[in-house]
């Protein structure tokens, strides 16, 4: 029964992801997309394992958590454990069910202590070279003429930008752009990306999960917008957009660019200068009910066995 | 785990040395990274290895304790941005790479070239190329014009 409702809703996560993927009333609502992301991930992740171990598990009639429980105990005591004897299905259920969760948590653990190093690195690099400008209290330059600007989140975020880019930009667009960055910093949108970049290493021949990685990567970039928009023109915000876009300084390498590179700063552009109408509170609210639902879900068919 | 300790280990020391020349103990981190940044200049601009005495010699603060140097040094190797090669009893330190090379390793990081679309940074946009350029470029026009 646990099982059934278990895989029906990982069934149900694949298929929203997918159909998810297309929707476009997300980009008026960038945030409450980025929570229905992270609801469906959590939840898919949680829903596929726990399917296949509460099957494996059925014989000791205790849920996905307290079987797990219950067969490390009999593991670890040497017995035998449940009062029927594992048959083949089960047994593959739990070979399978324990993999897919173990490469789960660890991909996710990789990619957390890869990106700890990388920045480590990048920051030790940052010390030694950037500079601060006068003019821009808090933000780091290093002299190069290619367009950069970018955010090294932390504990102690910073914001970076080129000498390029202090070329390339007029003062008010600049000012748009390190609201835009303040705004990656302010919101942690780092933390939000790294579960998908983790998923897309582990399965990197899916495309629902590359698409799903690009969708959040367009979402958060389009979040960080809004909240810049409220301090700085968004016509600005704009403009230096496109600057950016076309300051191929460092000649772009094939196929290291997600194929909606452009498409994301002409869609990110359009929804800036002619913002369309504002989705209703009411379904912004429903969405994160929804969110919350999914998030709540998979949890209670671990513990609770039905 | 045994790098993080050894880590700990050079930073309580470093902040004792620097304690001792009389800097107050909370901008000792800070004047620290100023201190690696002056060492690495002085090293990237000499074309020769040379010893934490010499080293020494080019820093303008000349109140610096000579521990201090080597302290600073020592980091420096250990974090892999010099090399050092025995010279009779002294150690020679070098860059392990050039100024330009690591401001190039940066902006690699910094465009997301590296090809593995790592979460370790937020960009602000990515440049594109080619036809698509051309479409954002009029868009630009467009949007200078009105």
């Amino acid at each position: 029964m646990t099982a059934a409702a278990l895989g029906a809703l990982a069934l149900v996560c694949g298929v929203a992801a997918w159909r998810f993927t297309a929707a476009r009333w997300t980009y008026r609502a960038p945030r409450v997309a980025i929570l229905l992301w992270q609801a469906l991930g959590l939840t898919w992740g949680l829903a596929s394992t726990g399917a296949l171990l509460s099957y494996a598990l059925q014989p000791y009639g205790r849920g996905v958590l307290g079987g797990l429980g219950a067969f490390a105990a009999s593991a670890a005591s040497g017995g035998y454990g449940p009062p029927s004897a594992f048959d083949l299905p089960h047994t593959l259920a739990l070979v399978t069910g324990l993999s897919l969760l173990s490469v789960l948590v660890s991909v996710l653990i990789a990619a957390g202590v890869n990106v700890l190093s990388a920045r480590r690195r990048h920051r030790a690099l940052l010390a030694l070279i950037a500079r601060d400008d006068p003019g821009m209290p808090g933000v780091r330059v290093v002299d190069h003429p290619g367009a950069a600007a970018y955010c090294l989140p932390g504990l102690r975020s910073q914001v970076v930008v080129s000498a390029g880019t202090l070329q390339l930009l007029s003062p008010a667009e600049l000012a748009a752009v390190l609201a835009h960055e303040s705004a990656h910093v302010r919101e942690r949108h780092d933390l939000v990306l790294l579960p998908f970049a983790a998923l897309r290493r582990a399965l990197p021949w899916s495309q629902v999960v590359r698409d799903a990685q690009e969708t959040v990567e367009l979402l958060i970039e389009m979040a960080a917008d809004d909240r810049a928009r409220r301090f700085c023109s968004p016509r600005r915000l704009a403009t230096a957009l496109l600057r950016f876009g076309t300051a191929a300084s460092v000649p772009t390498p094939q196929g290291a660019l997600g194929m909606g590179a452009h498409n994301g700063v002409m869609l990110r552009v359009e929804r800036l200068i002619t913002p369309g109408p504002a989705v209703p509170q009411t379904l912004r609210a429903a969405g994160v009910v929804l969110a919350a639902t999914l998030t709540v879900s998979a949890p209670f068919l671990w513990l609770v066995p039905l | 785990m045994s790098a993080l300790l050894e880590a700990d280990t050079a930073n309580s020391t470093t902040r004792s040395t620097t304690g001792r020349n009389g800097r107050a103990s909370l901008n000792g981190v800070k004047g620290l990274g100023e201190l690696e940044r002056s060492i690495m200049d002085i090293l990237w601009a000499q074309n020769t290895p040379l010893t934490a005495r010499e080293v020494g010699k080019h820093i303008a603060d000349r109140d610096l304790a000579p521990t201090t140097v080597m302290t600073v040094l020592d980091r420096l190797t250990r974090k892999g941005f010099l090399l050092r090669t025995r010279d009779g009893r002294a150690w020679r330190y070098q860059p392990e790479a050039t100024r330009d090379a690591y401001v190039a390793e940066l902006m690699l990081d910094a465009l997301d070239m590296t090809g593995d679309r790592s979460a370790a940074l937020t960009r602000f946009a990515q440049a594109v190329s080619g036809s698509e350029a051309d479409i954002l470029r009029q868009a630009l026009t467009e949007l200078e014009d009105e």
